[in-house]
């Protein structure tokens, strides 16, 4: 695997759009190469080298690719989308949209992201030090089919609307969570090790989301069903079993009604 | 103006009956002149072994107005990763089946098409259509503002009043610059705001204690007691229903008895879009089947009647029609979002996305009912291609209609890609239909029809000099046989040349002027009518939200370039 260090050198006036900054874009491409690709600074086009220094060569595919960012990125979006597969590190902090329509890889993110983080995952691995902001692991605006698959695990806390319109893969928050936690969605997991606010599974149809601390206020359209014993993530535990969004209108599977499910620690 | 003359394309032009003949064609202030009325300065374009058309008119779209931008606000993933930038005196521009106004404008002129109608204004929002249009480079345009389910006109038709109700169309025509009289599920919106429909011609609406049918035929003598340039413009009851084909037949039947008064040279009294949506039998999802023979049948012999066809295109669209209770149907059915606005006295709509996919059967039967439409009118030249944009499909996708229509191999290899061929095939006719649609048959589908129908045959449509001089250039050439049906759509996607009223607008599928767009309206003229002018006071005393004076679409600000057609009928 070869390794691209790119350095920001002079910071943006504006926030800089960087959506060729992930290894399908550097696959196959020497370091003054990588430098020519666009970014956006407003309305103006410009090369990635008017920001960043380039150092190292990218290997032959995506997969061969590792990409390490260096220096205040504070200012940059769209770092890692659409990657496919390789790695991609930010030792800092990043702004929107890390890691959205990701489809494989890792990307790793030292510091904090900002909203819209892995915004249409389908697969590959996004791990977040810090903290997430708003969004993290939804739906792009106004669309109905959100992230289908891959893991986000961010060790900080999230925003609000973690998981909007989720249809598969997984999101674990080692921190707390703000209001709206899957809203909409249709599948996937989301875990939330510490504690979670209000309007957990609204319109809920399928789904499931774990919940170790306490939550401030449940939604009146879940429904209790029982305790369970779980194992999650090496820890066994017990845990109350809601169903929901009962308000909602969910799929049948052999003539039963299927539900989202929200488990919560006891 | 700089002078053009076209050498040695193979010309289509239905007006002048010229089917792929070699010709010149040329163009002088902004006209279409003879050949020998250039000078020596005129700069020469070399058609040789391509295809030569007037510029294709879009008789049904909505593409201006408030329920468009509908679409546009709530749906921001039809914008995802389709914005280009600002290039030259290009704007930037994206979107796929809500385009933003310039992208309406740049794709329509890029596929050859110089004349675009927004098929429903609703009145109250005529200023935002046309702030719309206005924005919508390169292509001129009429809005057709609706009519069926309209408070006067209810209460008007109720008593039989022609003469006031042809008064009121005249006012609301020139009130919010409109083109033409268009109903959408008659009554049955109004009904919608009862908690009903009106899903045959005979339903009543309620509290107006009037029938779509009635409707219907009082709205055909008003317009032909104006004797405006286009018939009435109907959407009818029951869209988008199994079995629905027989409303069809009553509404077209409706047209019986009439003739078409006007001095544009129209003959149709009835122009009935989107005829896909109407034609449908079975009596639900499961056994839902093509109905397309019993309704070309009657339209076949039937001369006083226009169709355009509403082919779905196998896309993910947004649908949008001025019929309410048919959006909530289709969200019901299908879970996505759903907008809905009621306008005051006069019609509402509904906002829905849609996905057409080929692994749907009842999609798949839809896609084949919109093509054996075309396929099976016998005159090219009463039956228009149109996708109802958005709602069967965005209107970018009518080279692939064309190629469909155009190549047997391209239908058979689309039924072959279906998930459920087989039970397609059985629910529709399309399997065992050869005929192939001619170029000169598509310059009568796309060019010299639309134009008759809507009573610009003097002034596009075809290339007969004296007319406005919009003119094709396609890299299509008539001579060679098609090797791969893909070739059509190439070429009916990205025109070689696109002139608009004498300016070249498109050079090689690129944009490079962005013309002098104009506004078509319809001015009537009627004998003064202080009845109806009363009515009108008074009800925007009573009921509307807004003060009459500020109602109107005016001046620069709204109609900056305006092209009147004048009506009289005052004698
Ligand atoms: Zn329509």
């Amino acid at each position: 695997m070869e390794t691209v260090t790119i350095t920001m050198k002079n910071q943006p006036a504006l926030y800089l759009e960087a959506d060729n900054v992930a290894p399908d874009k550097f696959a196959g491409k020497t370091a003054p190469q990588i430098a020519e690709l666009h970014v956006y600074e407003g309305n103006t086009t410009s090369t990635l080298g008017k920001y960043f220094e380039v150092a190292g060569n990218a290997g032959a595919t995506a997969a061969d690719t590792r990409i390490v960012v260096k220096g205040d990125v504070k200012k940059v979006k769209y770092l890692g989308m659409k990657m496919s597969a390789g790695e991609l590190v930010v030792e800092g902090s990043t702004d929107l949209y890390a890691g959205a329509w990701m489809s494989g890889g890792t990307m790793l993110v030292k510091g904090n992201v900002e909203a819209f983080a892995a915004t249409g995952m389908k697969g590959g691995e996004l791990i977040i030090e810090g903290n997430a902001g708003n969004y993290l692991g939804s739906a792009y605006r106004g669309d109905w089919r959100g992230v289908s698959g891959g893991k986000i695990l961010v060790k900080g806390n999230a925003g609000s609307d973690v998981g909007q319109y989720m249809l598969g893969g997984e999101i674990v928050i080692n921190g707390n969570a703000d209001v709206h936690v899957m809203t909409h969605a249709e599948g996937g997991k989301v875990t939330i090790k510490g504690n979670a606010k209000s309007k957990l599974g609204g319109q809920l149809v399928d789904g499931t989301i774990i919940v170790f601390g306490t939550i401030d206020v449940m939604m009146p359209g879940f429904k209790f069903v029982d305790n369970v014993e779980l194992e999650v993530d090496g820890t066994k535990a017990k845990f109350a079993h809601f169903i929901g969004d009962t308000g909602e209108r969910h799929k049948k599977r052999k003539g039963q009604l299927i539900y989202g499910n929200l488990y919560k620690k006891i | 103006m700089a002078e053009y003359i076209i050498k040695n394309g193979h010309v289509f032009d239905p007006l002048q009956g010229i089917k792929g003949d070699k010709a010149d064609v040329a163009i002088k202030d902004g006209k279409i002149v003879k050949d020998n009325q250039v000078s020596s300065k005129a700069k020469t374009i070399d058609a040789k072994g391509k295809t030569v058309m007037a510029g294709a008119i879009e008789i049904h779209a909505h593409i201006a107005g408030p329920k468009v931008n509908i679409g546009r606000i709530y749906r921001p993933e039809d914008k995802l990763f389709t914005y280009t930038p600002k290039k030259g005196n290009i704007r930037m521009a994206g979107g796929t089946s809500i385009p933003t106004t310039f992208k309406t404008g740049y794709e329509y002129a890029k596929m050859g098409y110089t004349t675009a109608m927004e098929a429903a204004m609703p009145p109250l929002f005529s200023r935002h259509v046309h702030e719309e249009i206005r924005d919508t480079p390169i292509i001129d345009e009429g809005a057709f503002p609706v009519f069926g389910n309209n408070w006067f006109v209810m209460e008007y038709l109720k008593n039989n009043e022609i003469e006031n109700t042809s008064a009121y169309c005249a006012w609301l025509l020139r009130a919010t610059k409109g083109y033409a009289i268009k109903l959408v599920n008659p009554g049955g919106t109004e009904a919608w705001a009862w908690g009903l429909n009106c899903l045959s011609v005979n339903d009543p609406v309620p509290y107006f204690d009037i029938t779509p049918a009635e409707i219907i035929k009082g709205l055909i003598e008003a317009n032909e007691y104006l004797g405006l340039p286009h018939s009435i413009h109907i959407h009818p009851n029951n869209l988008g229903n199994p079995g629905n084909y027989t409303t069809t037949l009553d509404t077209l039947k409706l047209a019986e008895g009439y003739k078409a008064k006007n001095k544009f040279g129209r003959d149709q009294v009835m122009h009935l879009t989107h005829t896909q949506f109407h034609s449908y039998g079975g009596d639900n999802w499961a056994n839902f089947e093509s109905k397309s023979k019993e309704i070309m049948d009657y339209v076949n012999k039937t001369k006083n009647i226009t169709i355009d066809t509403g082919n779905v295109t196998l896309d993910e669209t947004t649908t949008m029609t001025a019929d309410g209770p048919f959006e909530h149907h289709l969200t019901e059915l299908n879970h996505l979002k759903w907008a809905n606005v009621d306008v005051e006295l006069e019609t509402a709509a509904g906002v829905v996305p849609y996905i057409y996919s080929p692994d749907i059967k009842v999609c798949a039967i839809q896609w084949a009912i919109g093509l054996e439409l075309a396929l099976m009118a016998k005159d090219a030249s009463r039956c228009f291609i149109t996708t109802d944009h958005p709602n069967a499909g965005p209107f970018t996708r009518y080279p692939r209609v064309i190629k469909w229509l155009m190549s047997a191999k391209a239908r058979e290899a689309q039924i072959k890609a279906f998930k459920n061929s087989d039970k397609v095939i059985a629910a529709t006719h399309i399997a065992g239909m050869d005929r192939e649609i001619s170029l000169y048959e598509l310059a009568q589908m796309t060019r010299a029809g639309p134009a008759k129908s809507l009573g610009l045959a003097s002034m596009c449509g075809g290339l007969k000099p004296g007319m406005d001089a919009d003119v094709v250039v396609y890299d299509f050439s008539p001579d060679k046989p098609v090797a791969n049906p893909d070739q059509i759509e190439a070429a009916f996607s990205r025109a070689a040349h696109v002139f608009k009223s004498g300016v070249e607008v498109v050079t090689n599928g690129e944009v490079v002027n962005n013309g002098n767009k104009r506004t078509i309206w319809v001015n009537a003229k009627v004998k003064e009518n202080p009845q109806v002018m009363r009515d009108i006071q008074e009800k925007f005393l009573k009921y509307y939200s807004v003060s009459q004076a500020n109602y109107e679409a005016l001046g620069h600000h709204f109609i900056p370039n305006p092209y009147a057609i004048e009506v009289d009928a005052s004698q």
